[in-house]
């Protein structure tokens, strides 16, 4: 009886043991499998040669990356631009001035906000945003634009990276003790004073691991700027043109991927490209996260 | 005089976040209405219990039922795989071993790494692997996608509530002699049950929500998929493509859709919020 037990507890112990490490190998799987998949192209052009070339015609075989890397970019900066001033400042008044029952009204309202697919954001994009930036496009520049454009993508897309930085400021911030707070009270400042000379120095590193998530959050999201971006490769200075990213460059294309030699591969290469720029931001903001959290 | 200023500083900037946080309901509730009153409007009784007939995308007869099918089937399958392989990874790094062991962290930290790596990522890698082994597109690849996709959100939603467990409750059943797989089955897990039923709630409405995973590995189909290996619709790429026809009357059924999948996601996500609010009848928090 009793040796059927401990049998059981060790039989037990090495799957999940077994299991455990499986899943540290998981990440590492998915990168090689990516890269191995992109070697033939990798194989046929210099690197340099396919991220700063912005000619794409899968057809003649040239694969330049510039102009989906510098529209990726594009909207991921517009978007943490007019995203971070806005969640830092939700998230200080929820930390620092509100109640405890509007923070947990507005708790569930950010948790909310976060479980919306993206399909629905996009939807909410067509509906809303794009008319929009269409009327601001012929005040602004003059020229007539259909308002599916770099804009309404980075509109659309700061609104959903919202509830994660708001999510991750606020935990950082009420991981900061109170008597930091009443020392800097008790000398006279007044809670804005004490909250811009103590607790946001305080939480700074974990104020910009919450904007690298984000931007690493915004980086990847495909389909509501796919809905909503116009899907035009092109290198432009003007918000309200069309532009085109990485991930909706692999959503548009997987129909005709084996029509065309190389082009599998090259979608491939794409997606590895964002895999490696998303887990390097992942890892940095991860481990100033632990650090901030284990120091406080 | 100096006094006045930085009251006044105060005032305004107190008013500035504010706003900000009202805005960011106000944000929720203009996107819910929005598509609400889109998708009330287009709403049929038809459009919930027929499938997609012949020239549905060019405005024909039909319904979306296959496709709310569809994505129960794959959230369904996914969010059982996703808990029966992370419920021993987190029972194991927080039972097993001794508090915040080394690979207990690391563990945590490839979650969290995991956690933010976006669903068409997922979606190529699991394409690079069904051509690796020869599987077509279908319902039980797309599961498959969407199991990693939901894996670090449920681990991560265990681990949290495993965290709070009291350490004497396991010491307790250690001493009785418990062996430690007993003690991580027969009482941690009851302890923290409403907390996993709230991450499988989350993980559930996040693999109904997805689109990109399922784009390259579900495929796309008309009717309820009969078997593990036939292509399927899922809701959310129902409403992409519906919603990229030139047809306005398709295009309101995107709206109709878009309400529906709304609606289910909304609805999961509170009652897990409810879950973790009332369902904690075998919880002890202090000995």
């Amino acid at each position: 009886m009793r040796g059927l037990r401990l049998f059981k507890n060790r039989i037990g112990t090495l799957l999940m043991k077994s299991l455990a490490f499986t899943v540290l190998l998981l990440l590492f799987v998915m990168g090689t499998g990516l890269f191995l998949r992109s070697q033939d192209l990798l194989a046929g052009k210099p690197i340099s040669d396919l991220l700063f070339s912005s000619s794409w015609h899968p057809s003649t075989g040239e694969f330049g990356y510039l102009a989906f890397i510098f529209g990726t970019l594009a909207v991921t900066l517009c978007a943490l631009l007019i995203a971070v001033p806005f969640s830092i400042c939700t998230a200080v008044y929820l930390s620092e001035y509100a109640k405890k029952r509007t923070r947990d009204f507005f708790k569930s309202v950010i948790d909310i906000l976060a479980s919306i697919p993206s399909v629905i954001f996009g939807l909410w994009g067509v509906l809303i945003i794009v008319p929009l930036v269409k009327e601001l496009g012929s005040i602004f520049s003059g020229a007539s634009s259909t308002g599916y454009s770099m804009l309404s993508a980075a509109i659309v897309l700061s609104v959903m990276i919202l509830p994660f930085i708001v999510h991750i400021v606020l935990e950082v911030l009420q991981a900061i003790s109170l008597s930091l707070r009443e020392a800097a009270l008790a000398m006279g400042a007044t809670y804005w004073q004490a909250i811009k000379y103590v607790v946001l120095r305080k939480a700074l590193p974990g104020i910009i691991a919450a904007c690298g998530l984000g931007l690493a959050r915004a980086f990847g999201e495909t389909m509501a700027v796919m809905m909503v971006a116009g899907n035009i490769a092109q290198i432009s200075s003007s918000p309200f043109e069309p532009t085109y990213t990485l991930p909706a460059l692999i959503a548009n294309n997987y129909g005709e991927m084996f029509s065309i030699p190389l082009y599998d591969s090259a979608l491939m290469f794409a997606a590895f490209i964002l895999f490696s720029i998303i887990l390097v931001f992942n890892i940095i903001s991860w481990v100033i996260l632990n650090r901030v959290k284990r120091r406080l | 005089m100096h006094k006045d200023k930085r009251f006044l500083e105060e005032k305004i900037i107190k008013g500035i976040m504010r706003f900000c946080a009202l805005l960011l309901a106000g944000l929720l509730i203009l996107i819910i209405v929005t598509i609400t009153v889109k998708g009330l409007s287009a709403l049929n009784i038809s459009m919930l219990i027929k499938t997609a007939k012949g020239g549905f995308y060019l405005g024909g007869e039909g319904g979306i039922l296959h496709a709310i099918i569809g994505s129960f089937c794959i959230a369904g399958g996914a969010t059982c795989l996703a808990f029966f392989i992370s419920t021993p990874i987190v029972l194991y790094i927080n039972v097993y071993r001794k508090k915040n062991s080394k690979l207990a962290e690391l563990i945590r930290f490839s979650f969290n790494v995991l956690w933010g790596i976006p669903s068409i990522v997922y979606g190529a890698f699991g394409f690079t692997c069904m051509l690796f082994l020869g599987l077509k597109a279908s319902l039980l690849a797309g599961i498959l996608v969407i199991t990693l996709v939901e894996l670090p959100i449920l681990a991560r939603g265990i681990d949290e509530v495993v965290q709070q467990v009291p350490i004497e409750i396991t010491q307790a059943a250690l001493c009785l002699g418990a062996t430690t797989g007993e003690t991580a089955w027969k009482v941690v897990i009851r302890q923290i049950l409403p907390g996993i039923m709230t991450a499988i709630l989350l993980a559930f409405g996040r693999g109904i929500g997805d689109a990109a995973a399922v784009l390259f590995t579900a495929g796309f189909s008309d009717y309820i998929p009969e078997s593990l290996m036939q292509p399927v619709a899922t809701l959310p790429l129902a409403i992409f493509f519906q919603l990229g026809t030139p047809f306005p009357a398709v295009q309101n059924r995107a709206y109709a859709s878009a309400f529906i999948l709304t609606l289910l996601v909304l609805s999961i996500s509170i009652t897990a919020r409810f879950f973790s609010r009332k369902l904690s009848r075998h919880r002890i928090d202090r000995l």
